[in-house]
């Protein structure tokens, strides 16, 4: 170990993914996150055991995906994510990008991969790409638990959907994984925020509350209906919209605006958290 | 090579109406051992924070082995190792798992020699075995010894270890002191803060006294000590007759004691003395030249103890 040696270090990768691969290992590994997938994974569990011992029937708004159940295994997972949208989705969302900055900067590790040097540009990218394969991997957590249970204790075969027409099993799949998809691309714009909010504080279970407390005051305004003129802009009014692809044909618009909502979201928040975070005195 | 490793000048920050670091113009030459002193709370982790582009500063600037910062950080932090205000590590992994995160963030460190590098720099800090334990369940004097070695993860042009000795007993804090020994003559220079005079004499060539923000005084250690007067003390049965000569020899504040007689050297060359009081037939049992302490210096130049300052 010499000064010469030091001098001929290579040149910084342009790509490197380790730092991803170590955050998500740091996400996945923890016993916290580990038990609140169990939690996730849980309620569509709770939703085809309950169904199966009894005869179906809700009322409701969202998507009826209850009265389906009996008749193809795959609904289980549409009715389980529309449970755990409007409070089980978001909570771990809001845990996970609550705690991205913030919990780093509250156990002091913030200065020490800032100075390894991690530029803070590049930091947040990290922890936002975290929090979105967090975000997904948390809905796949509930559909895969939801759609194999589902077709053991239901079966599969062709799929009725919501508008009555018939489409087949594969098809099924392909619209079950397609709403997963804009489930997480939601709960990622959701985590935008969160990153934004977790930059702002050294306090990650501050930031979670004030997460949560975001998304739900958006629910809480998107069912007030004085104030409709707001809700296109409320971050969770195109959520449910998800139940469209179980229509014939796919009702679109609300679905493409739910997922410009999202874009906008996510880049609104994550410009705020570089802006605030990149010259941001560390003294944590 | 840059003449100098940390530069810094007219650095100052202010938070709010407090001023923490005011004005310091700190220059540690390359190979240089630094001893950064002060009492807790003298603006030197603040001054730390802003060497390492954590903290913006209010004015002035910061070199880092020639090149500004934060702006060229992305080039010459990977060339730094830093311990900054104790240790901060992951509580439910590992040691090894924690250095190995570190290393995973860099983006010049070759994945293939990852776990060869962090056991050797867990081996440095004598931590090998303990490596598979979770953080948590480390020490205080543990999980210094983890700092120092997530510092020493790659080689290094600059370390900058601040109070690297905290928690340590000690047998750890003579390791540090070692360690720090080698990492200089391995090329290295080295900042070191302390609040611990004693500890930092022995390791540092340089000093910088930090005192309320401001940088009092900087240089060599021997500079450094020879703005404090050096006294002369001569062991003698005839205390009245020594401290005559002495103040004939132009000694100052001479005092006699229990057989000894005692004074400041200022301008006269020791070896005279001796002379002097054989000449004078006075029997010479003893002879010391005390060279203050840093911390006899750190008293006359702010005028106070090295206490914490408010």
């Amino acid at each position: 170990m010499s000064v010469a040696e030091a001098v001929r270090r290579p040149r910084p990768r342009v790509v490197s993914t380790r730092l991803l691969r170590s955050e998500l290992r740091l996400i996945f590994t923890r016993r916290r996150n580990i038990a609140g997938m169990g939690v996730l994974a849980a309620v569509p569990v709770l939703i085809a055991v309950a169904i199966r011992l009894s005869s179906p029937g809700r009322d409701g708004g969202g998507p009826d995906f209850f009265s389906s159940v009996t008749e193809n295994g795959l609904f289980v997972a549409m009715a389980a994510l529309t449970l755990e949208l409007p409070l089980f989705l978001p909570l771990a969302v809001a845990a996970i990008s609550g705690d991205s900055v913030a919990g780093e900067a509250n156990l002091g590790t913030l200065r020490y991969l800032l100075v390894v040097p991690v530029a803070r540009a590049r930091l947040l990218g990290v922890k936002y790409a975290a929090i979105a394969v967090f975000a997904l991997a948390a809905a796949m957590v509930v559909t895969t638990v939801g759609v194999v249970l589902g077709l053991v204790l239901f079966g599969g075969g062709d799929m009725t959907l919501l508008s009555g027409s018939q489409v087949g099993f594969l098809s099924g799949v392909a619209r079950v994984l397609a709403a997963t998809c804009y489930i997480a691309a939601c709960l990622s714009a959701l985590g935008a925020v969160g990153l934004f909010v977790s930059s702002l504080t050294e306090q990650p279970i501050g930031a979670t509350v004030a997460i949560l407390v975001f998304s739900t005051a958006s629910f809480i305004l998107d069912s007030i209906p004085q104030v409709s003129w707001l809700h296109p802009f409320l971050l969770t009014h195109h959520w449910l919209a998800f139940g469209d692809l179980f229509r014939a044909p796919v009702a679109w618009d609300g679905l493409t605006s739910g997922l410009y909502v999202a874009a906008a979201y996510a880049a609104v928040f994550w410009l705020a958290a570089w802006a605030r975070f990149l010259t941001k005195d560390v003294t944590s | 090579m840059p003449p100098t490793a940390v530069a810094t000048t007219g650095l100052t920050k202010r938070f709010g109406h407090q001023v923490a670091v005011d004005g310091i113009d700190l220059e540690a030459p390359v190979g240089a051992v630094y001893g950064f002193l002060g009492p807790n709370g003298s603006g030197k982790t603040t001054t730390i924070r802003m060497l390492l582009g954590l903290v913006a500063p209010t004015a002035g600037g910061v070199r880092i082995l020639g090149e500004p910062m934060p702006a060229g950080a992305g080039r010459v932090l990977p060339r730094v190792g830093a311990l900054v205000e104790g240790p901060a590590f992951h509580p439910y992994l590992s040691g090894r798992a924690n250095l190995a995160r570190l290393d995973a963030a860099d983006r010049t460190s070759d994945p293939r020699t990852s776990r060869r590098r962090v056991d050797a720099a867990l081996d440095r800090v004598g931590l090998l075995a303990a490596a598979g334990k979770r953080y948590r369940a480390y020490s205080l004097g543990m999980r210094q010894r983890l700092a120092i070695g997530a510092a020493l993860l790659q080689p290094r042009d600059l370390l900058v270890l601040d109070e690297p000795t905290n928690g340590l007993d000690p047998q750890g804090t003579r390791e540090v002191r070692t360690l720090v020994g080698s990492l200089a003559d391995e090329g290295s220079t080295v900042l070191v803060s302390s609040h611990l005079l004693s500890e930092v004499e022995q390791m540092c060539s340089h000093v910088g006294v930090m005192h309320v923000g401001r940088l009092l005084a900087q240089g060599t250690v021997t500079d450094i000590r020879r703005t404090t007067d050096v006294g002369a003390t001569i062991e003698t049965d005839q205390p009245q007759e020594a401290a005559r000569v002495l103040r004939e020899l132009g000694l100052r504040d001479v005092r006699t004691g229990h057989g000894s007689a005692t004074g400041v050297l200022g301008e006269v060359a020791p070896e005279k003395v001796v002379a002097a009081c054989v000449h004078a037939g006075i029997p010479v049992l003893g002879f010391r030249v005390e060279s203050p302490s840093l911390e006899d210096v750190f008293v006359s130049l702010t005028g106070e103890g090295f206490d914490v300052s408010g």
